[in-house]
């Protein structure tokens, strides 16, 4: 104990995997009190840059709530792609709320997201003319959030934190997988499809 | 003193100029597929998204493109973005800039030039 709490630093850095641990927990809907509890510890702008990661993540899972939504009101997706587009819409929103909740957990403010105007033009929405133009736009979108959850792991405080990514990444990859298979495109050959 | 002085600049140089034969040489081409599929979720090359545009973000100072909301780091960074800066971000953002953001590490050197080839093309 004494070699392991040697430092000022290493007490810090334990307390803060210790609290990471929880919240991470909490995310994945096992103890949301204990989460409550961890994002209350003093010391949390510790946790700032782990905030800052899980705001980006949100805001990709709100434009991609939007980009089904704008899809399915398009009226250019046809069953059974539509019933698609909604079950993966269903799972980012099950993304974005794991997501501010932790954010709150650990005291910071959850983004918000944009206006429906923002998204057209950031999407380039006008530029969509057909159904497989927003499969295209959807599995640019899943493939980029696998890539981006992949890419912020080494960036977390806490490996509890990355195995959510993981879990969240996977879930993304999955939609790239059945949106590729939807346009009738091969998967990559080579290994390592992500990250 | 000012020969030990020159000598220095001289190593220095030879140094310098050594780790940029060796640095990877990007290919622009190969370097805009792993934008789309690494960055595209967060940038794009002409409108903020989660990220800042990127047109033009080569040999930008940083914190500067227009319309976009930094964090007080970014905006406070004094750098240019050229191929070391962006390859030392890109490699690791928060250890280059305490407070930024940005957590996405692109960790492959040849990857990371691949990218930053295609975002000097693109801001030609």
């Amino acid at each position: 104990m004494i070699e392991q709490f040697s430092s000022r630093r290493g007490l810090l850095r334990a307390t803060g995997t210790a609290a990471l641990s929880a919240v991470a927990i909490g995310l994945l809907g096992d103890a949301p009190a204990l989460a409550r509890a961890a994002g209350k510890e003093p010391g949390g702008a510790a946790n700032a840059g782990d905030i800052d990661i899980l705001n980006v993540a949100l805001g990709l899972e709100h434009e991609a709530i939007e980009a089904y939504q704008i899809g399915a009101e398009s009226g250019l997706l046809q069953k059974p792609v539509l019933d698609l587009a909604l079950l993966f819409q269903g799972q980012h929103k099950g993304h974005r709320d794991a997501l501010a909740g932790t954010i709150g957990q650990l005291g910071g403010k959850a983004v918000q997201p944009k206006s429906r105007a923002d998204y057209m033009t950031s999407l380039n929405i006008a530029a969509i003319k057909t159904q497989a133009d927003i499969l295209r736009l959807a599995q640019a979108h899943e493939l980029g959030a696998a890539n981006a959850y992949i890419g912020v792991m080494p960036s977390l405080g806490g490996k509890e934190l990355a195995q959510v990514c993981a879990k969240i990444a996977a879930d993304e990859a999955a939609h790239w997988s059945l949106l590729t298979s939807a346009l009738g495109e091969a998967l990559p050959k080579p290994a390592f499809m992500f990250g | 003193m000012r020969w030990a002085l020159e000598t220095a600049a001289a190593v220095w140089l030879a140094v310098a100029a050594t780790a940029m034969a060796m640095a990877p040489s990007g290919d622009p081409v190969r370097g805009g597929k792993l934008y789309a599929a690494n960055c595209g979720s967060c940038h794009s090359l002409d409108a903020n998204r989660v990220g800042p545009a990127h047109r033009g973000v080569y040999g930008r100072k940083a914190g500067t493109a227009r319309g976009y909301a930094y964090s007080p780091a970014m905006r406070g960074a004094r750098i240019v973005w050229n191929e070391a800066t962006l390859d030392r971000f890109l490699q690791n953002p928060r250890a280059m800039v305490p407070g930024t953001r940005m957590g996405f590490r692109l960790t492959d050197p040849v990857r990371r030039a691949d990218v930053i080839a295609y975002l000097r093309q693109q801001s030609r």
